[in-house]
């Protein structure tokens, strides 16, 4: 925990090392390195945010740096806020977030990042299952209303009417309702939260946060895995969790327009395809207003969108180049599917990649 | 008492006049000899203890310094602090919480850890104390993170207790039972999470007190025996008024492990909203707040984060200046 608040000095440290690196490694020039196979890419790319990033992190490091040794990449894990906080600061190379950029931020970024500011775009889908241990239970549809009724508490018994309107075959039992929720602040209670507040504003009357709202009482447990846990060990226990790491649990379906939802990567793909762009925005900003109550067939409204924040421009060749080597390896259709390996997210759709790898080719030098 | 005063180094007492020639010989006049052992030993105790006051002073001034955002927000607008109602409003059930869990863990442990340290000092088989105060010993060296894990493959297995405590005794307010007459399905409360600190402070009081009965004069021992005391006689009249100090910072010491302790609640409690019942859900620590909400916090809500800690940091020094305050009164009546 002390170590974290190293991390912003570390960040310094880190840039600092990478423009003495870029000074002295001048004759390595950047021919357009695709982001793969043989590199001359040389330096350290340091990215400060989302903890919610940090094993597919982890995978595309790994990945990225054996195909390009030259690279260092740094990411700590410090949270959302502190990574637009620092990135907008100048302090790191890219940010990772939970949340895309509010005006104030992209206001902030073309000081940062010069006249065309921040880019961003999404790189992590990560669905949110709600995970349910009910004896006897192995399927359970739930409407948003249902579930933010759950959660709120005004739903205190499993054999309560309003989940057997919706499941006419399933044997309910007389079994008291557990809800478990986040105990930490965390990017996944605030997309679980911005999804009842869309879907079932009457019931969730609490500003939509990464806290979830204490006077809805229930259970916390500290982190995802606390979550899934208690769920697990649980008889009656209903969660919000991570969809990879639910394990074992049985996953409700959701309730989109007329038809129960079951979570797949492709639903959750899909729900993201189906969202608009927030408005206002420049070109290289791919910052979604997710569709949250979106009737599209087949999509899974609960997701956890994460962005990566660059600058549109940097000052040297070098860092440029291996932005963009990075950037469009984390996006590639290899990069996503080692996401998908290690932290369970869904893959972006080859549409909306084309889009992105738009944006970070228009990355260059400042001047 | 030996292990009730540590740190304060109060400058070198029989420091060494700095004009004194190095002792080379037999000195003519009868001054005291100094050799550069002497220099050397003032020297690094005098560093030490300025520097424990210089590190203590340093962490508050951080923590100062990093408030001022959640003062000034006190100030000008309240309602943009966590919670809504200003800083107070979000920080007593913390602080609540935390004295809570403390006390309880206090109230268990203590009996239990003296009764172990009489045990072990004055009844136990001579082969067998070691072997016990060992296995005590032992219990301080667990993490707290396995505590935490323990903690809650336990709470599952305290519901039933926990349903038993709220049908009998739920007249009592702290084991009353919710509104539908259920307690936490989980067990996973402020209760479990104080019986797991109790534990975690067993082994510091334990220790403390046995080498303090251990150092109760043997002559007074076998002159209370010797006057046709029992063994329980002899402990009340002898052992027990010379630990009396001792076993109070003994119990000091605990409680400061007890209010810090972050990750095992952190692990252990589920928290909400403050609940004067202890078999329901709710409540929460200042330490644990801190750690669950650290990650993701940046700006004002870190600033808070670091307030609440400074909150903290003034109850655990009230709470020393409150133990040294009864070692001093009991001392004098103890000797």
């Amino acid at each position: 925990m002390k170590l974290k608040h190293l991390a912003p000095s570390a960040a310094i440290l880190a840039v600092g090392a990478l423009t003495l690196s870029a000074c002295g490694g001048a004759s390595a020039t950047g021919e357009e390195a695709s982001g793969g196979g043989n590199s001359d890419l040389k330096g350290t790319l340091t990215g400060i945010g989302a903890s919610s990033q940090k094993a597919a992190m982890d995978a595309w490091t790994a990945d990225f740096t054996s195909e390009n040794s030259g690279v260092t990449v740094n990411y700590s894990p410090d949270g959302s806020g502190a990574g637009r906080e620092q990135f907008l600061a100048g302090n790191a190379q890219f940010a990772g977030s939970d949340a895309h950029l509010d005006d104030d931020e992209v206001k902030q970024g073309k000081e940062a990042c010069g006249a065309d500011g921040a880019f961003e775009f999404p790189v992590y889908i990560s669905p949110i299952a709600v995970a349910f241990n009910v004896k006897g239970v192995d399927n359970l549809n739930l409407s948003p209303d249902t579930i933010a009724k759950i959660f709120k508490g005004d739903i205190t018994n499993w054999n309560d009417k309003a989940i057997k309107a919706d499941n006419p075959d399933a044997k309910l039992p007389d079994l008291k309702i557990t809800a478990v929720h986040r105990a930490d602040d965390s990017g996944t209670t605030e997309n679980f939260a911005e999804y009842l507040k869309a879907t079932a504003e009457k019931t969730w009357d609490a500003e939509v946060s990464g806290d979830f709202p204490k006077d809805f009482g229930g259970e916390a447990a500290q982190g995802t895995d606390g979550v899934v846990q208690t769920v697990t060990d649980t008889d009656g226990a209903i969660g919000y969790a991570d969809a990879s790491a639910v394990g074992s649990l049985s996953k409700a379906k959701v309730k989109v327009g007329d038809e129960f939802v079951e979570l797949s990567a492709d639903a959750a793909t899909k729900v993201v395809d189906a969202s608009d762009k927030v408005e206002g925005r420049g070109e290289g900003d791919l910052a979604f207003d997710l569709a949250r109550d979106t009737k599209e067939s087949g999509a899974y409204p609960i997701v956890l969108v994460s962005y990566h924040l660059v600058c549109s421009s940097y000052k040297d060749q070098e860092t440029v180049d291996m932005v963009k080597a990075w950037e469009k390896f984390v996006i590639s259709e290899k990069g996503q599917k080692s996401a998908a390996d290690s932290a369970g997210s869904a893959p972006l759709s080859d549409d909306l990649r084309s889009q992105i790898e738009t944006v970070i080719d228009s990355i260059k030098v400042a001047g | 008492m030996p292990t009730s005063t540590q740190t304060t180094v109060s400058g070198p007492a029989g420091a060494p006049d700095p004009d004194s020639r190095p002792a080379s010989g037999p000195a003519q006049t009868p001054k005291a000899v100094v050799r550069p052992g002497d220099r050397i030993f003032s020297a690094a105790t005098l560093i030490a203890g300025i520097l424990i006051l210089l590190i203590l002073a340093g962490v508050a001034l951080f923590l100062l310094a990093q408030s001022k955002d959640t003062i000034n927000a006190q100030i000008s607008d309240p309602s943009s602090i966590t919670g809504g109602h200003g800083f107070f409003a979000y920080v007593w059930p913390l602080v609540v919480g935390t004295l809570i869990s403390s006390a309880i863990a206090l109230l268990v442990a203590t009996p239990f850890a003296l009764g172990i340290a009489l045990f072990t000092t004055h009844m136990a088989p001579r082969k067998l104390a070691p072997v016990l105060g060992y296995v005590i010993d032992l219990l301080a060296a667990i993490p707290s993170v396995v505590y935490g894990l323990w903690g809650i493959a336990l709470a599952g297995n305290l519901t039933a207790f926990y349903l038993w405590l709220s049908k009998w005794f739920g007249w009592i307010p702290i084991f009353a039972p919710d509104a539908d007459g259920s307690v936490s399905n989980t067990g996973r409360t402020l209760l479990t999470a104080s019986l797991v600190l109790s534990i975690m402070i067993l082994p510091i009081i334990t220790s403390l007190t046995r080498e303090i009965f251990l150092q109760t004069p043997r002559l007074q021992e076998e002159a209370a025996l010797a006057l046709g005391a029992t063994r329980w006689e002899m402990i009340r009249m002898s052992v027990l008024p010379f630990g009396k100090s001792g076993i109070a910072s003994a119990t000091m010491l605990g409680l400061g492990r007890a209010l810090g302790e972050t990750m095992a609640v952190a692990m252990i409690l589920s928290p909400g909203l403050l609940t004067a019942s202890l078999v329901v859900s709710g409540n929460q620590t200042i330490a644990s707040e801190i750690a669950q909400n650290f990650p993701e916090a940046a700006g004002l809500r870190l600033s808070e984060l670091i307030t609440v800690g400074l909150v903290l940091f003034v109850i655990t020094l009230l709470v020393n200046m409150a133990a040294r305050a009864i070692v001093a009164k009991t001392s004098v009546k103890g000797s």
